[in-house]
């Protein structure tokens, strides 16, 4: 691995760059991706190479861009959507569920769906109830979709490649707290499949499955608890759909022990989906229940105190894995 | 009635021979829905079968139509053949859906025909999309959304039309006036119910044109497309058209629209209204509009025939194509 380090933001930029020079059928939406480059730096310097039909910059109108993007992928063209903060996709809803996850399906596999929507999840910054959402719980439900929760700058870069090479529509889904995060990040192209989980930290007390944030926040806490001698695994699944559910079976037959980390709400969320696929496969390995550490389930609040007690943090995974290795 | 005598003798066979097909097929799948041979919904197009014949003869395979619940008529009139739709409403896996799809996911887009939805307003915004597409790509093919007065006031129309003309693409949009959404009256959902009127407010042409007209339709269209494959921009045609059954079929018709309203519009039926004009014209013979008139019942019985005897889908298929994967 190279040693150069460059952020997430940056890290994910570099793929789209290198994926428009290949393919001309790419085109960017969005408001302020164009000669601004974007409100979170996704698009820096790209409209001054491929131009404003690529880099094209919309009227406030999420559910018409995303009905647009459904048309354009189904004649050829490969669209990326950057939503800026991924709570504006809820306008477009209807598009993406009844349309967008569909059409494959109706079609039988005659026509593709390759769309990218990509955009900032996730809790911090003061960002309050209408910028700080995460949803993909809502899109595990429905068939047809991709969802991509990045974690490293590697992973951000490597994922991206894959997302743009899919024919698939994807979510590609960037932590707030995750986008200024440096690391090594090599200068050429390469994809990582969807679908293969990151072992983050190997262990053999508990499992921690940690989406997103939770990441570094669990291997933060992987020392102390180690001093403790609590051994922790961590598992960084890098797509929830597809989920490779056997890289969280081969932990759970190690530890016997299971929890799922996630910013994002519990009911009918990602831990509880884990939790079930767990228990109906590897029920005989387990040695206590399966644990869940989540948002807690409420709009997102401004003030700091407020906001800081819905995240779940360090010191709650950390209490969290405790509970458990003692059951 | 427009003129007929400057369109070739060929083309207007083909527009009577196009509108008795959709009509025909309709008949017949509403024969089927009352026998039970069609289990789900079944919109029909009866009455307004000029508007799609008049748009889709300048239309080539390449095109690429978005459509709507009452969508057979715009498959038939984009070249679906039908025997194909018939068995697609029998579920059978030969439909050009696979059986996936019955009468409001009609999936053909090998003739262009980019799919139906049962949802009102998306056709519009995908139509824009297709638009996108062939302006990137440098093209001359044109996108076309077929949908009626109901998705006016949905946000789809107003999302559509602005981004269309800002960024000038080459869209058609073909609004199907027959002034009720199911049962609800379109001057009652819309204080403006001139439809092409409010393309001024987004800068775009338009123009309305009488929907039982098939030449008025047709003339309409062709301005509009080969605008379009010319860059320049997309345009807006509202057609003023009736449908004469149901909603849906099996559906009560009573309480929203009176007998004699339904009757003056039977008496301006789009293919009887063609037929005579062509013959006084002296453009094509009674003769010629019998043999097209027998081909086409012999087309239907063929397609049902087809249709009864092809096989179920497989079961197994059942999730079949959820996903296309990652490309090499
Ligand atoms: C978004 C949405 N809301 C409601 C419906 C139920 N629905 C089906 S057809 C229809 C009326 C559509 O009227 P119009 O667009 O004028 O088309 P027409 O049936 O007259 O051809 C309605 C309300 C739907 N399909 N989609
Ligand atoms: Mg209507």
């Amino acid at each position: 691995m190279s040693e150069r380090e460059i952020s997430y933001t940056e890290a994910a930029r570099e793929a789209l760059t290198a994926a428009m020079e290949r393919d001309p059928t790419i085109f960017v939406l969005g408001e302020g991706i164009g000669e601004r480059g974007g409100n979170f730096n996704t698009t820096l310097g790209l409209y001054e190479r491929f131009g404003p039909r690529r880099l094209r910059d919309t009227p406030i109108c999420e559910r018409g861009f995303v009905g647009l993007c459904t048309g354009a992928a189904m004649t050829g063209t490969r669209p990326v959507v950057d939503f800026m903060f991924i709570d504006f996709i809820l306008d477009s809803v209807g598009e993406l569920t009844n349309q967008i996850a569909k059409i494959q399906y109706m079609s039988g596999g005659r026509l593709k769906m390759p769309v990218l929507l990509r955009g900032c999840v996730g809790i911090g910054g003061g960002a309050a109830t209408h910028h700080s959402g995460s949803y993909y719980p809502l899109f595990l439900n429905v068939p047809g979709f991709r969802v991509v929760v990045p974690t490293t700058p590697y992973d951000a870069k490597g994922l991206m490649s894959t997302a743009l090479r899919s024919d698939d529509p994807v979510l590609f889904l960037e932590h707030k707290s995750l986008l200024n995060v440096r690391g090594p990040v090599p200068e050429e192209e390469y994809q990582i499949p969807f679908g293969q989980a990151q072992v983050c930290r190997q262990g053999t007390t508990v499992t921690v499955v940690a989406i997103g944030p939770l990441v570094p926040k669990s291997l933060a806490a992987c020392d102390t608890l180690a001093a403790e001698g609590i051994s922790v695994e961590v598992i960084d699944p890098r797509t929830l759909a597809p989920l490779d559910l056997d890289t969280i079976l081969t932990s759970v037959r190690k530890t016997g022990r299971l929890l799922v980390a996630d910013e994002s709400f519990g009911p009918c969320g990602v831990g509880a989906e884990i939790a079930a696929q767990v228990m109906a496969q590897g029920f005989d390995d387990l040695a206590a229940p399966v644990r869940r550490l989540n948002g807690v389930h409420t709009p997102t609040p401004y003030s700091p105190p407020l906001e800081a007690a819905v995240v779940p943090s360090m010191d709650q995974v950390a209490a969290a894995v405790r509970d458990l290795a003692a059951e | 009635m427009k003129e007929t005598m400057t369109i070739p003798k060929d083309t207007l066979l083909s527009l009577y021979r196009t509108m008795v097909r959709i009509r025909r097929c309709e008949e017949q799948l509403a024969r089927s829905y009352a026998a039970g041979t069609i289990t789900g919904a079944c919109h029909t197009y009866v009455g307004e079968e000029a508007v799609a014949t008049g748009v889709c003869a300048h239309l080539r395979d390449d095109d690429a139509v978005f459509s709507t619940h009452r969508g057979h008529g715009h498959a038939l009139a984009k070249g679906v053949p039908p025997r194909e739709l018939v068995a697609e409403l029998f579920g059978r896996a030969t439909g050009c859906s696979g059986g996936r799809g019955g009468s409001m996911h009609l999936f053909s887009p090998e003739v262009g025909m980019m799919g139906t939805s049962g949802i009102v307003g998306p056709c519009i915004l995908q139509a824009t999309g297709a638009g996108y597409s062939f302006q990137l790509k440098e093209t001359d093919q044109v996108g076309v959304a077929f949908f009626g007065d109901g998705a006016v006031s949905n946000g789809a129309f107003h999302e559509g039309l602005n981004m269309a003309t800002i960024w000038d693409l080459p869209v058609l949009f073909v609004c199907e006036n027959n002034m009720y959404a199911t049962e609800v009256a379109f001057k009652d959902s819309a204080r403006n119910t001139d439809v092409a009127g409010r393309a001024a407010g987004y800068g775009l042409h338009a123009e309305a044109v009488d929907g039982n007209d098939v030449v008025a339709v047709y003339e309409a269209a062709s301005a509009a497309v080969a605008r379009a494959r010319q860059g320049g921009g997309p345009s807006l045609i509202e057609c003023r058209t009736y449908r004469t059954r149901p909603h849906a079929e099996g559906m009560r018709d009573g309480g929203y629209r009176s007998q004699q309203e339904i009757d003056s519009w039977k008496a301006r039926d789009p293919i009887t209204a063609f037929s005579r004009r062509v013959v006084d014209d002296g453009a094509v013979t009674a003769a010629d509009l019998q043999t097209i008139d027998d081909a086409i019942v012999a087309e239907i019985t063929e397609a049902v025939a087809f249709a009864t005897d092809s096989p179920w889908p497989d079961p197994a298929t059942v999730a079949d194509h959820i996903y296309g994967g990652v490309a090499s």
